[in-house]
């Protein structure tokens, strides 16, 4: 479905992205893992041409992205922004049908679908639809971000750290929503994030980047059970590192201090 | 005050006219202008010094240079054209300023999201940066808004009715009334379409679209307005009216006003008046037949326009001299001499003229480098001042210029000791002046002189022979009387005019 074919982005001296291939296959989730500035980011721009490669291709359906005219490109890719980039100046319905109006759907069906995307996010279409997003809580507008970049039905749906900024009870209900939107959609989708539990949970396959490199893809279970380094030992231990923290804590209690 | 609102229909039309042209245009220039430098970076930093350098020009000055501008390019140079050019140059830079740095401030975040939901360039632009910068744009309309206003008031001298002409002539002629209806009026207009722009930004804003609405078809209807007015006498049947026009001084009110009426009471012919222009302006707009009589002064003609750095003292060869070259040079034509005179001259209070024993301009010699002077806007820049001081070698301590109506009341409470007074002006006798006689025949002859453009000499006859029939009608008595009651006593210029006008078909 996506293929990336040695694809690079380099920034004068600095590189950004190294000589990197992967495949997504249809309907596959792939979680772009890593640490601030490994290029993950960057990877998913390239895909949808939000930033133009320096070197090698990206192919959707067999299509080379470069051919196709970029807003056409990004109109049949649901993008969903780390700062969700909400219109201020639109209403919540307005922002959720932007793309079907820009595709010159008709009033009445894009009302149709803004309504079917609000439930489908879990917001009440009546008392959503026609509020600024200022007067909408963090997570809520996240999900309005979702449902903007599902509205055109896109079959790929490229998703930045949607969930990064809120707080860790409002990302589980997220995360949940989600995972029971793609199973009910289908969709393809590549997800950057840099949450290691977030990616074991949503991610079919995992990619790992390092200082713009590919250092290992596969399956969750994969990566555990045989991670290709150091690197991506230690990040995959991350969350029972934590968890063995937060036991050591309780057991001993919290420090010497309030001993 | 009931004279001066009788005026106001006609001098607030003009100025709203102006106003809502200039500014029409001034957006539809820098909006545009502005979109392209975001577009086109490299063009920000030239289109945006240029801008501001039109804004470090004055106002005055920037709506004066358009008067020689436009006649070198033989358009109409005087009146709405170079007013409306002026106007819309000075609006620009607030509007192009706060396009550029409205959308320069839309949150990249919100820009890359357009790019990622799939939005062309153009619909970046139309449905999310100018719905963005629109707060900003609109506050660089309203201040445009407001700015435009105030300075159309500026382009009565240069020949446009604006409500600038209730203040200029108000100033000159001490009627305070009018400055007061002129000042009233342009800042309650400021703030009716200052009030306009900003329903639209906040309907806008609020998404109440029925004040949008009700302040887009006020301001349609000010525009329809506008238009209806403008293209009225383009299809008026009635011939157009002789002009008169009057530069900005008492005098000269006066003498426009006495043209007019007896040019329509001696032909029946429709007249109307140009006022308040400025000294060149006034010539200038002879010469192009925007306007058809005005009086000037043989000595003025001489230095400004013939380029005369000597001073002629002989009246008959001075006004021979003038006449010829009017005619040769410009094909204007000196339809009257009207008597009198009306010179420069040095005054000083009699009383302390009386003290100091000052009669003659040379006794000032002596005396120059303790004693200050003030004059009008052109005097120490003209020949005559230049004339005066060398003939004299005059040095003086200070040179202070100030407007034409202040000069006498300085003078007359010290603070100048000396200023440059016109000879028939009625301040001399009602400040209890002196007038220091010019014993080394500095001083030029200045003969009131009624000038007629080449059209109305060929086309109206008629009106050439009535004012033939003005010849050595005013004699300086007379139009020091005229001045005074306009100066002092406060009667208005059109009254004392037609006053004059009373006395001379009496003794017919």
């Amino acid at each position: 479905m996506i293929e990336l074919q040695h694809l690079a982005k380099r920034y004068g001296d600095r590189v950004a992205v190294r000589d990197l291939s992967l495949e997504v296959a249809e309907g596959e989730l792939l979680v772009l893992l890593g640490g601030s500035g490994c290029g993950k980011t960057t990877t998913l721009k390239m895909i949808n041409r939000l930033i133009e490669p320096s070197a090698g291709s990206v192919r959707v359906d067999g299509d080379d992205v470069s051919r196709l005219a970029t807003h056409e490109l990004r109109r049949r890719m649901g993008y969903a922004f780390q700062q969700v980039g909400l219109f201020p100046h639109l209403t919540v319905g307005e922002n959720i049908g932007i793309t079907p109006s820009l595709l010159g759907w008709t009033d009445d069906a894009i009302r149709h679908r803004v309504d079917e995307l609000l439930a489908l996010v879990e917001l009440d279409p009546e008392t959503t639809r026609d509020r600024d997003p200022s007067e909408l809580s963090g997570g809520q507008q996240q999900r309005v971000g979702v449902a903007r970049a599902l509205a055109a039905k896109p079959r790929v749906m490229l998703l930045d750290e949607p969930f990064g900024a809120l707080d860790p009870l409002t990302r589980g209900r997220l995360q949940d929503s989600f995972i029971r939107i793609r199973r009910d959609l289908g969709v393809t989708a590549v997800f950057v994030t840099h949450d290691m539990v977030e990616a074991l949970r949503l991610g079919d396959r995992i990619a790992v980047l390092h200082n713009g490199c590919l250092v290992q893809v596969g399956t969750p279970g994969t990566l555990l059970r045989e991670p290709a380094n150091d690197y991506v030992r230690q990040l995959l231990d991350t969350p029972r590192r934590e968890a063995r923290l937060v036991d050591s804590l309780l057991s001993h209690g919290p420090g010497p201090d309030s001993r | 005050m009931s004279a001066q609102l009788a005026l106001l229909p006609e001098y607030l039309t003009a100025h709203v006219q102006l106003t809502l042209l200039a500014l029409l245009c001034s957006a539809a220039l820098s909006m545009p202008l502005g979109i392209a430098v975001t577009r086109v970076r490299w063009l920000e930093q030239p289109v945006l010094g240029l801008a501001g350098v039109i804004q470090t020009i004055p106002s005055l000055a920037l709506l004066a240079v358009m008067v020689p501008l436009l006649a070198s390019m033989r358009l109409q140079s005087i009146g709405f054209l170079p007013a409306f050019i002026g106007l819309t140059l000075y609006g620009v830079l607030p509007i192009l300023r706060n396009t550029v740095t409205g959308i320069a401030g839309v949150d990249p975040a919100l820009q890359e999201a357009a790019r990622g939901v799939g939005m062309t360039p153009r619909q970046r632009l139309w449905r999310v940066e100018l719905p963005l910068a629109l707060p900003v744009i609109i506050a660089g309309l309203r201040t445009a808004t407001v700015w435009t206003v105030g300075i159309a008031t500026l382009s009565t001298p240069i020949g446009a009715t604006s409500l600038g002409n209730y203040i200029f002539s108000g100033l000159q002629t001490r009627n305070y009334a009018a400055v007061l209806v002129g000042c009233v009026a342009s800042a309650g207009l400021a703030m009716v379409l200052d009030g306009l722009v900003r329903m639209v930004e906040v309907g806008l804003r609020t998404r109440r679209r029925r004040l949008v609405g009700a302040a887009t078809t006020i301001t349609v209807g000010l525009y329809v307005y506008t238009a209806v007015t403008l293209a009225a006498p383009l299809f008026s049947s009635v011939d157009r009216p002789v002009m008169v026009g009057a530069k900005g001084f008492t005098e000269q009110y006066i003498l426009a006003s006495l043209l007019d009426q007896w040019v329509e009471r001696e032909t029946g012919r429709p007249t109307a008046q140009r006022q308040s222009l400025g000294s060149t302006v006034a010539f200038d707009a002879l010469a192009a037949g925007d306007i058809d009589i005005y009086v000037d002064y043989s000595g003025t003609v001489r230095a400004h326009l013939m380029g005369r750095t000597t001073v002629g003292s002989d009246r008959e060869m001075v006004l021979a001299e003038v006449r010829a070259f009017l005619a040769d040079e410009h094909d204007i034509h000196v339809a009257a001499t009207l008597g009198f005179e009306n010179a420069y001259a040095v005054a000083a209070r009699a009383t302390q003229a009386e003290a100091m024993g000052l009669t003659r301009i040379s006794d000032l010699i002596p005396l120059g480098p303790t004693l200050s002077m003030g004059g009008d806007f052109e005097f120490f820049s003209r020949p005559e001042w230049v004339s005066i001081r060398d003939t004299y070698g005059l040095t003086l301590s200070n040179q202070r210029t100030m407007d034409a109506a202040l000069m006498y009341e300085a003078v007359a409470e010290g603070a100048v000791d000396l200023i440059s007074a016109y000879t028939t002006d009625g301040r001399i006798a009602a400040y209890d002046l002196r007038v220091l006689e010019d014993d080394r025949g500095a001083i030029p002859p200045y003969d009131a002189v009624v000038l007629v453009s080449a059209r109305l000499a060929r086309e109206w006859p008629d009106v050439l022979a009535a004012l033939g029939r003005l010849e050595g009608t005013i004699d300086v008595e007379s139009m020091r009387s005229m001045n005074l009651r306009v100066d002092v006593e406060g009667v208005d210029p059109s009254a004392v005019a037609a006053a004059f006008i009373a006395t001379l078909t009496d003794t017919r």
